[in-house]
């Protein structure tokens, strides 16, 4: 992230590209059809809808963890193609190692590229205190609330400055105020960093207070149905959230979403 | 990237000092409070099992003197103990020999179970192909094998090694094959996201996801190994100058020298007793910081 100069964001270029891309799971169930999506950089996209609508399968297909069955993805932002540090992923758990500190966790990805816990040990502080845990790098993961937990898995998700972070419903199991907090924070550093961001959720009122564009999908089987962009300036705080337009984007959203329930009916 | 922090840290972390580090001098009080009862708890959990042992070896000995029971029959607690130091030559060397029959096949279940272990965890057909035969070995029992094995085994040290190690591998074996496989699948999502390769996943996931359920199995395999190599001397008989404390109580047994038998019976208890402790010590040593299974609970 050093490296990028604050003027590269550019429509032209997307990060990502996903034409036409399909997965059928080897018991036959079509989890995800025909999704087409241009991750550019900079964005802030939610992958909103019931579930079984795939949102979680295209998340894994972007990180590469499991194999699309049809279309093509393809990374092409920049001159640089994809490396292994170019992704973040968070989970809907923390999913941390209990026998590992705080800073071991978060150390972790770039353990595995080879490097020292000393040469490591800067960035790890840094990406620690940009989640506000600086102080907590000693201490064991069972000895933080949830909220705090969540925060390590970002730091860690974060700690190789990757250019695209994955979020797999991430706040889905905290408490409401716990939710607001991470995602006033998540903002911050995602308007500080530049990377771009795909968010996986479940809900109407997180995906318009997060995102720049929102892919509402529908089940059975997973597709796109809608792509709404939410074209508000961000920082966006507690005066958005309660605003008359910040309201009707979320009516236009649900609207979008209930026909894609009301689209299962008549299916079946 | 500027190392600013994008809240105050003073803010964010306020849920966490708010949970755990309130300290107010009330509860100040109330910690030292808990502090002095977890004391004395700890002292009484040691204190309370030594009286009723105490208690019950004090009745032993005053039923034996007061209804004048022969010592061949039930010999006083004292009498043993003095047995004991009578004869500490010939028993001691036994008790090494025990000890050692025991570690050896103990360390020996270690290295085949864990081993085996990874190769089932690993490799799905060596699991298929093989576990029906751990299977076999593990409920067959020893004593029933025992015989055969010293006939076709020569050397009788062996033959006990490998009666012992017959009953100690398996816990350890089905234990860490259990626990290798428990790692958390977001984990493995996540180590394969950063392309870790099979030996960094083995080291820094499956290795400390199995730890918790191959201390389990040493726990059991523990007390196994030494009834192993008990039960293996025994079918042995008493042949031989190296021989452990099975022998000598076949051989007071024979000789109907009640108190030797128990002296050494004293000796394979406070083995077994050692064993247990040092496994148990050893499994909050390495999980105490993070496993549930090792954790005091607060409150």
């Amino acid at each position: 992230m050093e490296s990028t100069t604050p003027s590269t964001p550019d429509a032209e270029a997307p990060l990502v590209r996903l034409r036409n891309v399909g997965k059928r799971f080897a018991n036959g169930t079509l989890a995800l059809q025909g999704m087409s999506l241009d991750i550019g950089a900079h964005d802030f996209i939610s992958f909103l809808g019931p579930s079984g609508c795939g949102k979680s399968t295209a998340l894994r297909l972007i990180a590469g963890l499991t194999r699309a069955s049809s279309g093509e993805m393809a990374w092409t932002g920049g001159a640089a193609a994809r490396t292994d540090r170019d992704l973040g992923f968070v989970f809907q758990e923390p999913t941390l190692m209990p026998w590992a500190k705080v800073f071991d966790n978060v150390w972790l990805p770039l353990k595995l590229a080879g490097m020292k816990r000393d040469a490591a040990a800067p960035v790890v502080q840094q990406v620690l205190e940009m989640v506000g845990l600086s102080r907590f790098a000693d201490v064991y993961p069972r000895e933080l609330s949830g909220g705090m937990k969540m925060r390590v898995s970002i730091a860690r998700a974060l700690v190789t400055h990757p250019r695209l972070l994955l979020m797999d419903e991430p706040f889905a199991a905290l408490d409401e105020m716990t939710r607001i907090k991470l995602n006033n924070d998540l903002l911050a550093i995602w308007r500080e960093h530049r990377f771009s961001v795909v968010f996986v959720t479940h809900s109407v009122y997180e995906s318009v207070y997060l995102s720049n564009r929102i892919v509402v999908m529908a089940a059975r089987p997973g597709r796109v149905i809608d792509e709404i962009r939410i074209d508000e300036p961000y920082p966006r705080g507690e005066a958005f959230r309660t605003s008359s337009r910040y309201n009707a984007h979320c009516t236009a959203v649900s609207q979008s979403l209930h026909g894609a329930l009301h689209g299962v009916d008549i299916d079946h | 990237m500027a190392s600013t922090s994008i809240t105050e840290p003073a803010v964010t972390v306020a849920p966490a000092v708010h949970d755990d580090d309130l300290a107010t001098p009330s509860a100040d009080a109330q910690r030292a409070h808990e502090d002095r009862q977890r004391r004395r708890e700890s002292l009484l959990r040691i204190v309370v099992p030594a009286v009723v042992v105490g208690a019950l070896l004090l009745l032993w000995e005053w039923t034996v003197r007061a209804n004048n029971i022969p010592h061949y029959i039930l010999p006083a607690p004292s009498l043993i103990l003095k047995t004991l130091f009578d004869n500490w030559d010939t028993l001691s060397s036994a008790l090494w020999f025990t000890v050692r029959l025991t570690l050896l096949a103990l360390a020996a279940a270690i290295v085949g179970g864990v081993l085996l272990a990874i190769a089932f965890a690993l490799f799905k057909w060596v699991e298929i192909g093989l576990f029906p035969i751990a299977v076999i070995l593990q409920v067959t029992p020893i004593i029933a094998i025992a015989p055969l094995i010293l006939i076709y085994v020569s050397s009788t040290t062996a033959a006990l090694l490998l009666c012992a190690w017959i009953v100690a591998f398996f816990p350890i074996l089905s234990n860490t094959v259990v626990g290798l496989k428990s790692a958390d699948s977001n984990l493995r999502d996540l180590f394969q996201l950063y392309k870790a390769s099979p030996w960094q996943t083995f080291r820094y996931l499956l290795a400390p996801s199995a730890l918790p359920y191959f201390m389990a199995g040493l726990k059991i395999a523990g007390g196994l190994s030494l009834i192993g190599a008990v039960v293996a001397e025994f079918t042995a008989g008493t042949a031989g100058k190296e021989t452990g404390l099975a022998s000598r109580i076949l051989e007071s047994s024979f000789r109907t020298e009640i108190p030797m038998m128990f002296a050494a019976l004293l000796l394979v208890s406070l083995l077994g007793i050692v064993i247990f402790i040092v496994f148990a010590a050893l499994s909050r040593l390495v999980l105490g910081h993070w496993h549930e299974s090792e954790m005091r609970r607060e409150r």
